[in-house]
């Protein structure tokens, strides 16, 4: 009947407490997550994948700067009430060479998972210059500075060796050519060709 | 999943599940020498520590998780490549192109899988299907002084078509008015189908390189003119010279083609603006107005229903 108080031990010991404690949170991780990262359908992209063109891949960063997913997901979930007005679901395939993916969790605005091709390059300019002159209820804010900033495309070539070292199979050509494809053009010329390819690897494959 | 990380995956869990049973029970015994409910032996600041049990609410919920986590293992896909009891899945994950979306509905299917996304879409198409079949077998013409018909066809416009050309369907500046009887590609039912199943590109191009600004501002007046608007005769004159260009498409005396989508000029609408300005700016950059395919979007059927309403706009 005189055993010790037990939990004494981690108590006054941090260093084991820390360890517990790790112990405990990484469970969920190693079950769920480790087995993700070797998973096929996690790793292999579907038939009409293509990556993104330089400018494309510019008008990505530019979607990230301007904070866009903040309000707008790119994740169309299996359900009928989505793919009705979105199309098919998302499917793990159209992600892999997503660095950082941009699924996002809440939509102030549409989902723009399969944006790509549904409007004319004319209306995504007229609605991200004002996006009330085209849809009077909106209350999307208008990013007119794109239309006016130009890229010099001195670090599109960078980005897209850094993508090709994690996987994305980029060329040669569209590497060294990637600063031309893209000096001269403007944040929205970028925005607009970034949109219309969105979620087209899946519906426009040949 | 290879049987390395399915096993991963069951062992894990499992294992984890036996461990947290253990040490829920060893929690649930005194081992020490104070009695509960007494004092522990120490003391800081003069606050105490009482040596209480757990709270019972507080394990018995702890029981029914556990007691649910196993549950839940059998019945749901949870261990591995342990499909469950209930051969449950939210919807056709391993697929790689739209022809195995449709392929991995018939094996599930034929498999006897609950997909619970295919289980919603088939119920939908058993309850909505017919409706829009139905339309689908009869023509526009008729479709139109359906009144169910068109209001199906209204909200299918509203949601997928007002984006541009408004919730009014009076469009704006390059996105056609679908209201008045001004087609520039035909306002004739099967036209307006068309034009939905398979998009249309404008193709007015820029004349900078052939013409200077003195011709522009010339056509544009003579442009301007033929819709019966006060212009300096003139300029018009001599616009007329280089308007044989322009007659290609829009026709000698202007008044377009809708085999090729080029504008009647005569009428005083304007797509992009009337004014000088406006017509002299589609002179020197051209226009390209695209409306989207929408057969992938939509699918036939209910294409069929948004030209009724479509049609109907200008039938008044």
């Amino acid at each position: 009947m005189s055993k010790k108080v037990t939990h004494e031990f981690v108590e006054k010991r941090v260093g084991w407490l820390a360890v517990f404690t790790i112990i405990a949170i990484s469970i969920g991780g190693l079950v769920e997550i480790t087995p993700l990262l070797f998973q096929k359908q996690t790793n292999e992209p579907v038939v009409g994948l293509k990556p993104y063109t330089a400018l494309e891949l510019e008008g990505r960063d530019i979607y990230i700067r301007e904070s866009c997913n903040s309000c707008h997901s790119q994740m169309i979930r299996p359900f009928r009430a989505e793919t009705e007005r979105y199309g098919h679901y998302s499917l793990a395939g159209e992600h892999v060479w997503e660095r950082p993916f941009l699924w996002g969790s809440k939509r102030t605005g549409p989902d723009l998972a399969r944006v790509g091709g549904r409007y004319s390059d004319e209306w995504h300019y007229v609605h991200l210059m004002n996006p009330r002159d085209v849809v009077p209820e909106s209350n999307m804010p208008g990013f007119p500075w794109l239309a006016e900033n130009t890229l010099d495309g001195e670090l599109t070539a960078k980005k897209m060796e850094t993508f090709r070292m994690f996987g994305v199979p980029y060329t040669d050509e569209q590497i060294a050519g990637a600063k031309a494809a893209v000096s001269g053009k403007t944040e929205m010329d970028a925005l607009i060709a970034y949109l219309q390819v969105l979620g087209t690897g899946l519906t426009q494959a040949e | 999943m290879s049987s390395f990380w399915s096993a991963w995956i069951i062992v894990l869990t499992l294992v984890f599940l036996v461990v947290i049973i253990a040490i829920l029970r060893w929690n649930m015994k005194n081992y020490t020498h104070i009695k509960e409910g007494e004092l522990m032996d120490h003391e800081f600041d003069g606050i105490v520590e009482i040596n209480n049990p757990l709270p019972k609410w507080w394990t018995i919920l702890f029981w029914i998780t556990i007691v649910w986590g196993f549950i839940y293992l059998a019945l749901y896909p949870g261990l591995g490549n342990f499909a469950g009891l209930l051969g449950w899945t939210s919807s056709n994950q391993q697929v790689l192109s739209l022809e195995e979306s449709k392929q991995a509905v018939v094996y599930a299917k034929e498999a006897g899988k609950i997909v619970q996304y295919d289980r919603e879409i088939s119920q939908a198409d058993e309850q909505f299907g017919p409706i829009f079949e139905a339309y689908a077998q009869r023509p526009i013409k008729e479709l139109v002084n359906d009144e169910d018909a068109v209001k199906i066809g209204q909200r299918l416009f509203l949601q997928n078509c007002a984006q541009c050309h408004g919730s009014n369907a009076m469009g704006g500046k390059g996105f056609p008015n679908l209201t008045d009887d001004d087609w520039l590609y035909g306002g004739e039912p099967e036209d307006i189908k068309y034009a939905l199943i398979h998009g249309r590109r404008g193709q007015m191009p820029g004349w900078s390189q052939q013409f200077n600004d003195q011709q522009i501002t010339e056509l544009a007046t003579y442009v301007i003119s033929l819709s019966g608007r006060k212009v300096d005769p003139q300029l018009a004159a001599a616009g007329k010279q280089n308007f044989a260009v322009c007659a290609a498409c829009h026709g000698m005396d202007g008044k377009g083609n809708q085999m090729l989508g080029a504008p009647n000029l005569t009428d005083n609408i304007w797509l992009y603006g009337g004014s000088q300005a406006a017509i002299e700016e589609t002179l020197h950059n051209g226009r390209y107005g695209v409306m989207p395919a929408w057969k992938d979007i939509l699918g036939e059927d209910k294409i069929h229903v948004i030209t009724a309403y479509v049609y109907g706009l200008s039938q008044e």
